[in-house]
C-alpha cells in the first residue's frame, strides 16, 4: 500500500488504536514537547493537583516568548501580570527539571524559531506545543501541530495524545518563483485560494519543485501558515536541504547516530503514487507579492490589485464579512493596494524573523530611509542567535541607518501581549501571520506581507511592488 | 482559592433545554473570543467576563478591571436583555479559527455556554472544547440558516440538546441529528478524565517507547 508522508508519520507514532472502529481515536506518541509561558501554567498546575509527573523530561524544551519585552531586559518585565506568567514558567521548569532557555539566555527566542535552530526539531518527530503555529516544524517532515492546555497536560503526563487521524491534502506548487516573491507569498496565495477553513480536517503536504527549491527557513514560513489555511499540520518531505540544515546543530545526532538517522530520514516522503484526499495545484511563476486587505488571512490580493468590492459578491454571509472588514480596516472598495499608506512596520514573528527574512528586508532598506509618515518601524529577530548573526553581518546597521528600531527577540507585535502594539486606527505592514481584529492592538489594522514587501513599504510609506525596487 | 479554580474536572454532560444566542458572523477567531491581554492569567477560570471583549464593551479591557463598571456596547447582540442567560451559542462557519488557546472554550463555558452550534469549526478549537465539557455541534447550513431566522423572530427561543440521542430539537419539533465520535461522546456523558484513560495503557506506552529507543536512539538523551 502506497503511503503518504502523513500516513508514515501517523503509523510510526501509533501506540494504540481503537481497531474495532474505522474512525476511532489513536494514542499517538510525542517525541518533542515545546512549552511556552502562556498555555502551560494551568497544565502544570493540573499535573501537580492530580499528583502526576512529566513522563519524559528530555522530550521537553521550554522558552518564554509571548510576554517578554523587546527592549532592554536587564530590569526584567515591568508589567506584573506578564512577569508572573514568565516567572511561573521559570519556576515550573526549575521544580520539575525541564530544560528552559530563560529570557536572558542568548538562545531565547520565539519557540518555533528556537526549536529548529537548536536541532531540537528533527525529521520524523511528532512535535507538539500549546501554540497553533507548531505547524512550522512540519518543514522537517515532522507531524507537528498545536494543542490546547488540556492536551499540554495530557502530553506532559503520558507522552501521548489521543487523536483522530486527519485527511491528507497535497498542495502541489510547480514552476519557479519570480524574483522578490517568497514563501510568504506562496502561503498567502494558497490561503487566498483554499480559504482559512480550506484545510479544516486535513494535514497538508506541500510538494512540487517550487517547494523543493525553497530553503529550510522558507519552508518553515510556509508550514507556519498551514494553520491559517485551517490545517492543524503542514509538512514537507526530507531532502538534502533538510539534512544540510540540521547537521551540526546542538541537539542533532553526531557520528554513527547521524549516519543512522539520515538513512532513516531520507525515507520520510510520500511514496510515488500515494493518494491524497484532496489535491490543490498552484503555478509558482504566476504568484505575485501578496498583501492582505481585510481581517482574515484569506482576504488577500496581489500588490497590483485593488481592494475588492462587496457589492460584487452574491453570498450574503461573505458580503457581510467583507463589509465588516472594510469598515474595520478603514478602506474603501476598489482602492488600489499601492495607495494604502501605513503608520507602522513590523518585521518579526515566527513566520518571518529568521536570518534570511532579515537579510531580504535589509537588502531593500540598505542606503534608504523610512518615509516621513512611518511613525515606527521595528525589526524583532526570532531569537538571540538570529539577532547575533544579523549583527555580525551588519544587518542591524542597515536597519538602524534606515530609521528602524532593532529589538530583542520575542513574539512582540505579532500579538501585542507585551508593550509593542498598534493604537486604535493605526495601520501596519506586518510580516506576521494573523490580521484578525485587534491582533496587534485594539483597533489596530494589520496588512500581512513578506519581509521584503514590508521593508519596501517602510521606505515608500505605502505599499509598493518590491519587484520594482530590486 | 487558586487550587479550587484549577482543580478542573469535566462534568457529566446532561441533556438540557437552553436559550439560544445568535452571533451572525463567519470565521470568528480566538482573538475575538478572548483577546490576548487576558491570556496572561495563570488560572483557568474567570474568563467569561471578557468573552468577546472588544465587541462587547466600548472601553478597552485589561485584566483586573471590574466588569460591572465597564461600558457595554448596546449594539452587541449578547448585551441584549433577551439573550441573557443563553446556554447555546449559534454562529457561522469556521468558528474558533486562529490560535490553540484553550482560553477560548474556557471563556465560552465560564460565560454560561454549554453548546456551540455552527456549520463548521476550526480543528484545534473543536478538539479543545471536548476536553472541558463544552459541546460543539456541527449542523448543516440550511438548518443553521433556519434556526437563525427562528431565533430572530421569537424571543426566548430555546433548543433542546440531547447528547445521548445526538439530536437538537427546535421549539417547533424539528429534530436535527448531529455526528459525534463515540469516544468523545462517552467521555462527555460520563465526565471521564482522558489522562486517566490514557494511563490505563501505560504498559503499551512503555513498550512503544522502548522500541523507539532502540530504533531511533537519537531521539533520546
Ligand atoms: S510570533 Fe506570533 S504567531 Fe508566532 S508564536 Fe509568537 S504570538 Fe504566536
Amino acid at each position: 500500500m502506497m503511503q503518504t508522508l502523513y500516513d508514515k508519520l501517523w503509523q510510526g507514532h501509533t501506540v494504540y488504536e481503537e481497531s474495532d472502529k474505522p474512525d476511532g481515536m489513536a494514542l499517538i506518541y510525542v517525541d518533542r514537547h515545546l512549552v511556552h509561558e502562556v498555555t502551560s501554567p494551568q497544565a502544570f498546575e493540573g499535573l501537580r493537583l492530580s499528583g502526576r509527573k512529566p513522563w519524559r523530561l528530555d522530550a521537553i524544551l521550554a522558552v518564554a516568548d509571548h510576554n517578554v519585552p523587546t527592549t532592554e531586559r536587564s530590569h526584567g518585565i515591568a508589567d506584573p501580570v506578564s512577569r508572573l506568567q514568565v516567572d511561573t514558567l521559570d519556576q515550573n521548569c526549575e521544580d520539575l527539571g525541564i530544560t528552559e532557555f530563560k529570557m536572558t539566555d542568548s538562545r531565547q527566542g520565539i519557540v518555533h524559531v528556537v526549536g529548529p535552530e537548536q536541532g531540537a526539531t528533527l525529521p520524523g518527530m511528532t512535535v507538539v506545543c500549546g501554540d497553533s503555529h507548531t505547524s512550522t516544524h512540519g518543514a522537517f517532515a515532522c507531524l507537528a501541530f498545536g494543542i490546547g492546555t488540556s492536551e499540554v497536560e495530557h502530553a506532559l503526563a503520558t507522552q501521548c495524545l489521543l487523536l483522530k487521524k486527519a485527511r491528507a491534502m497535497q498542495i502541489l506548487v510547480e514552476g519557479s518563483l519570480g524574483t522578490g516573491v517568497t514563501a510568504k507569498d506562496i502561503a498567502l496565495a494558497i490561503i487566498g485560494k483554499i480559504g482559512t477553513a480550506g484545510g479544516n480536517g486535513y494535514a497538508i503536504e506541500f510538494s512540487g519543485n517550487a517547494i523543493r527549491e525553497l530553503s529550510m527557513e522558507a519552508r518553515m514560513t510556509l508550514c507556519n501558515m498551514a494553520i491559517e489555511g485551517g490545517a492543524r499540520a503542514g509538512m514537507i518531505a526530507v531532502d538534502d536541504t533538510t539534512i544540510d540544515y540540521i547537521q551540526g546543530r546542538p541537539f542533532a545526532p553526531r557520528g554513527d547516530l547521524w549516519e543512522r538517522a539520515t538513512a532513516y530520514w531520507r525515507t520520510l516522503k510520500s511514496d510515488e503514487g500515494a493518494s491524497f484526499d484532496r489535491v490543490v495545484t498552484l503555478d509558482a511563476s504566476q504568484i505575485k507579492p501578496q498583501v492582505t486587505w481585510g481581517t482574515s488571512p484569506e482576504m488577500v490580493t496581489t500588490i497590483d490589485g485593488r481592494v475588492p468590492d462587496p457589492t460584487e459578491v452574491d453570498d450574503a454571509v461573505k458580503r457581510h464579512d467583507m463589509e465588516n472588514a472594510l469598515k474595520y480596516m478603514g478602506l474603501t472598495a476598489n482602492m488600489p493596494i499601492n495607495e494604502i499608506y501605513l503608520d507602522k512596520i513590523f518585521i518579526g514573528s515566527c513566520t518571518n524573523s529568521r536570518i534570511e527574512d532579515l537579510r531580504a528586508a535589509a537588502e531593500v532598506v540598505k542606503g534608504r530611509h523610512i518615509a516621513a509618515n512611518i511613525k515606527l518601524a521595528m525589526v524583532v529577530p526570532g531569537s538571540g542567535l538570529v539577532k547575533r548573526q544579523a549583527e555580525e553581518e551588519g544587518l542591524d546597521r542597515a536597519f538602524k541607518d534606515a530609521g528602524f528600531e532593532w529589538r530583542e527577540p520575542g513574539c512582540s507585535m505579532c500579538l501585542a501581549m507585551n508593550d509593542d502594539r498598534l493604537s486604535a486606527g493605526e495601520r501596519c505592514a506586518s510580516t506576521s501571520n494573523r490580521n484578525f481584529e485587534g491582533r496587534q492592538g485594539p483597533g489596530g489594522r494589520t496588512h500581512l506581507v513578506s519581509p521584503a514587501m514590508a521593508a519596501a513599504a517602510a521606505v515608500a510609506g505605502h505599499f509598493v511592488d518590491v519587484r520594482e525596487i530590486y | 482559592m487558586r487550587e479550587q479554580q484549577n482543580n478542573f474536572r469535566v462534568e457529566k454532560f446532561h441533556s438540557f433545554r437552553g436559550l439560544v444566542a445568535p452571533v451572525d458572523r463567519a470565521n470568528i477567531d480566538t482573538d475575538a473570543i478572548i483577546p490576548k491581554q487576558f491570556l496572561k492569567s495563570i488560572k483557568r477560570s474567570g474568563f467569561g467576563q471578557n468573552l468577546f471583549d472588544e465587541w462587547r464593551y466600548l472601553d478597552h479591557g485589561e485584566p483586573g478591571m471590574d466588569a460591572s463598571e465597564r461600558i457595554l456596547n448596546p449594539d452587541f447582540i449578547l448585551n441584549q436583555a433577551r439573550y441573557r442567560g443563553a446556554q447555546i451559542l449559534l454562529t457561522r462557519s469556521n468558528f474558533g479559527c486562529g490560535s490553540s488557546r484553550e482560553h477560548a472554550p474556557w471563556a465560552l463555558q465560564d460565560y454560561g455556554f454549554r453548546v456551540v452550534i455552527a456549520p463548521s469549526f476550526a480543528d484545534i478549537f473543536f478538539s479543545n472544547c471536548f476536553k472541558i465539557g463544552l459541546l460543539p455541534i456541527v449542523l448543516g447550513t440550511s438548518s443553521i440558516d433556519r434556526i437563525f431566522d427562528e431565533v430572530d423572530s421569537a424571543e426566548g427561543y430555546s433548543l433542546t440538546v440531547n447528547l445521548e440521542g445526538q439530536t437538537v430539537t427546535t421549539p417547533g419539533g424539528e429534530v436535527c441529528i448531529f455526528d459525534i465520535d463515540s469516544f468523545r461522546k462517552n467521555c462527555l456523558l460520563n465526565g471521564l478524565d482522558e489522562i486517566g484513560i490514557t494511563l490505563q495503557h501505560t504498559d503499551k506506552i512503555i513498550a512503544f517507547e522502548q522500541k523507539r529507543r532502540m530504533e531511533q536512539p537519537w531521539l533520546f538523551k
